[in-house]
């Protein structure tokens, strides 16, 4: 399902040659709308793989599940560092758990 | 938005852009950069280009990251082992003579991969990798696909990202290279190679998913749905033969989210069990193996228990301590990180409610089941001379996953270095095939400038994918089909294959969405003969026959393969006898 956009804190990735997400999205499925703010083309096409999500600088995606599959409002952020990712997941009750991720050897 | 402005708008204004290379790989996913790399190793003189339809960063199975490789060979553990297990968990059906040279290469990229970046967890005493079941191993593959890019690059291949194969280019009955068309730039790219390596990974997205309900979860897939069977169906046109479609992979998923369960059964051995909460495998297929039952066995067991009313069936958390359920989330974050939310939007707690299963919609993917390419076990190369195969899309071995389809990279590699090494002449290209290919490809996009109407390429998958599910064995009919139901789902793919010319498209990413309905209709139709073919149920649950319940080994224990005759156009299915090489009972893994 789609990746949620926060228009405020998305740029459009200015300094890039492309936008990051319009990069790494397997499905091609990100792109740029006319404000130049990051869109997905198709909600139903996603995969939710997070690669987005992980790869904006500013923070700006979230990743949402369809609701057929979950409820609302559960939430997974990623932070994301040279060779881990802290992820913070909040449930529909409110429970917050975080974990690490090792990624790259050190 | 910026993709329409760069559309062209009659054919004249189509930009062709020709490279020449020695050696072109289409697909830069495992296999694919695997292969790569290992053809630089072999001649470093040689260029390498990588054709990928995503960005080599981020594409296909790896995209998200994996969580562990399902295939190492552990100390003690011989080829012979590998081999006997592979082959019983397949039903006894499998090319033991790529499958041993698969085996012998299997821990080589792994290991490389740990030394290139990629974090694996050693055991505190031995210094052994630790063990996830018997052949698999826990890695935290988050940055895998990144760490092996930046090797392809450092390595100084050349990648063309965003770029859709469409077809190979063809000379005399060989391969010599391939044409596509750029998602991002509309241009069509001719690749002029002396030796094509495909590597484009299996189909998803032929059959329905029970998790399409029109509102958002279409692409609710385990397999990448971005891999929509092009190599398949290049090779189809092109007069390939192929081995073993009819091998389905159906598995269990966990269910809603459609997405991988060995996470939690193989590597916290939580038992599956039934609504009444018996544990199926023990109770029912002990005579099977039990919790060891053969790949399909395992598939089908919580479809079978639905069927007969004990749904549904879940693998069994209760008993996991909270260290192991925190381990196994952080573990799904290295592979598939939205099942944690999934988990989440569920307010699950899995020391009360176990995770639930279920089944997924059926994917040809030559990496866990057998379906693809038939290869030469010399030098990988496949039926056409100049076309090698790796991975998923190369045909014969089940259970390569990971490190399989990277070991085949490895060896598809080497089968090309020494076939260019042979070549004496210089390709000429007949220019008329790159002028049919223009007109086949970008067909979509000026039916919607010049009629303004036709079938969007959606419309036209979801009444393929209804068809293959509702007759051709799908989910939603417990993987079943018949002789009757079979013949009805062929008859229309055929008629869908005539309409493909009312397809219409009106941006790049759409024509890229009609050429992956266009190609998943070729394959399909080649696994509707596959199955036709097989009038006995070999792997129920990956292929059961209601009008042939039982296994024929008198005429079927061999492989089915196929080829579409380029001249007729008609797909001839036939056989191919079975040579067994490890000794012992093929049903038995030791
Ligand atoms: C969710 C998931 C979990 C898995 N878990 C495990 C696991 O835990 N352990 C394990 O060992 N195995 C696992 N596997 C299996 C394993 O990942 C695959 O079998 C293997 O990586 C496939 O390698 P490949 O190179 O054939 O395909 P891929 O790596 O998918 O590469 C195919 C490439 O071809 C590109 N491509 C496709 N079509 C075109 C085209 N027309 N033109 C140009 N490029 C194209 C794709 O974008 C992609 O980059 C998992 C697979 C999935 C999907
Ligand atoms: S990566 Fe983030 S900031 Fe850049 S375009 Fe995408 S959403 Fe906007
Ligand atoms: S989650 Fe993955 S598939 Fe979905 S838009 Fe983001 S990158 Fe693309």
């Amino acid at each position: 399902m789609p990746p949620k956009i926060n228009l405020t804190k998305c740029d459009g990735c200015k300094a890039e040659e492309e936008p990051l997400c319009e990069q790494v999205c397997p499905g091609d499925l990100m792109t740029l709308n006319e404000d130049g703010k990051a869109m997905c083309r198709d909600a139903g096409d996603c995969w939710d793989c997070m690669c987005c999500t992980k790869i904006c600088p500013q923070g700006a995606i979230e990743t949402r599940l369809p609701y057929q599959l979950g409820y609302y409002p559960a939430k997974l952020i990623p932070r994301v560092g040279t060779n881990k990712i802290m992820w913070t997941c909040v449930d529909i009750n409110g429970k917050v758990e975080r974990f690490v991720v090792k990624t790259r050897n050190d | 938005m910026c993709a329409d402005k760069k559309l062209p708008k009659t054919i004249e204004d189509i930009e062709v852009v020709v490279h020449e290379t020695d050696f072109l790989i289409i697909g830069a996913g495992n296999a694919g950069c695997f292969a790569a790399i290992e053809a630089k190793r072999k001649n470093p003189d040689l260029k390498v280009t990588l054709l990928e339809k995503a960005h080599i960063d981020r594409s296909g199975c790896l995209a998200a990251g994996m969580d562990a490789i399902n295939t190492y060979l552990k100390k003690g553990k011989t080829i012979e082992d590998f081999i006997k297990w592979s082959r019983s968990q397949a039903g006894g059906l499998l090319r033991e003579d790529l499958a041993i040279k698969v085996a012998e290469n299997l821990n080589k990229p792994v290991e490389e991969w740990e030394e290139w970046g990629l974090p694996i967890k050693k055991d505190e005493d031995t210094e052994e990798y630790a063990n996830r079941g018997k052949w698999d191993i826990t890695i935290q593959g988050e940055s895998m696909k990144p760490i092996i890019a930046e090797k392809v690059r450092e390595y100084g291949c050349e990648v063309l990202n965003r770029v859709v194969a469409t077809n190979y280019l063809t000379k005399d009955g060989r391969v010599v290279g391939a044409m596509g068309f750029g998602v991002r730039n509309g241009k069509m790219y001719v690749v002029k190679a002396k030796a094509t390596c495909i590597a484009t990974g299996g189909a998803a997205g032929l059959y329905k998913p029970y998790t399409n309900d029109g509102s958002g979860s279409h692409h609710q897939l385990w397999y990448c749905p971005f891999n929509t069977g092009a190599g398949y169906a290049m090779g189809i046109r092109a007069g390939a033969e192929m081995t073993t479609f009819e091998m389905r992979w159906c598995a269990t998923r966990t269910k809603d989210f459609n997405g991988p369960i060995d996470t939690i059964s193989v590597g916290y051995g939580t038992p599956m069990i039934n609504a009444k909460g018996e544990k199926i495998l023990q109770k029912r297929y002990a005579d099977m193996g039990g919790d060891a039952a053969p790949r399909f066995i395992r598939a089908n067991a919580p479809m079978e228990e639905w069927m007969e009313g004990r749904g549904p069936c879940f693998v069994d958390t209760r008993e996991m301590s909270d260290e192991d359920i925190k381990q196994m989330k952080t573990d799904y974050l290295n592979e598939r990180p939205s099942y944690v939310l999934f988990l989440a939007a569920r307010g699950q707690d899995l020391k009360k409610e176990p995770i639930e299963i279920y089944g997924n919609d059926p994917y040809i993917v030559g990496g866990h089941t057998a379906s693809g390419y038939w290869l030469n076990s010399e030098d990988w190369s496949t039926t056409i001379p100049g076309l090698f195969a790796c991975g998923d899309v190369a045909g014969g071995v089940p259970n390569k996953f990971v490190g399989g389809c990277a070991a085949e990279g490895l060896l598809a590699a080497r089968g090309a270095v020494e076939y260019i090494a042979k070549l004496e002449d210089d390709i000429e290209i007949d220019e008329s095939q790159i002028e049919a290919e223009k007109e086949r490809v970008y067909a979509p996009l000026f039916r919607m400038i010049n009629e303004g109407e036709g079938i969007k390429p959606k419309e036209m998958e979801e009444r393929m994918q209804r068809l293959m599910d509702e007759y051709a064995g799908g989910v939603h009919q417990f993987f079943r089909m018949s002789e009757e139901q079979l013949q009805y789902a062929l008859k229309h793919i055929k008629i869908l294959q005539d309409q493909v010319k009312y397809l219409v498209a009106n941006d790049l990413h759409e024509l890229m969405s009609a050429h992956e309905v266009i190609d998943r209709l070729d394959v399909a139709e080649v696994l509707i003969y596959h199955l036709m073919y097989r009038k006995e149920t070999r792997w129920p649950g990956w292929q059961t026959r209601t009008d042939y319940p039982e296994k024929n080994d008198q005429e079927f224990d061999c492989f089915v393969n196929s080829r579409k005759n380029p001249e007729t156009g008609k797909i001839e299915v036939f056989t191919r006898e079975y040579k067994q090489i490890v000794p012992g009972d093929r049903l038995k893994p030791n």
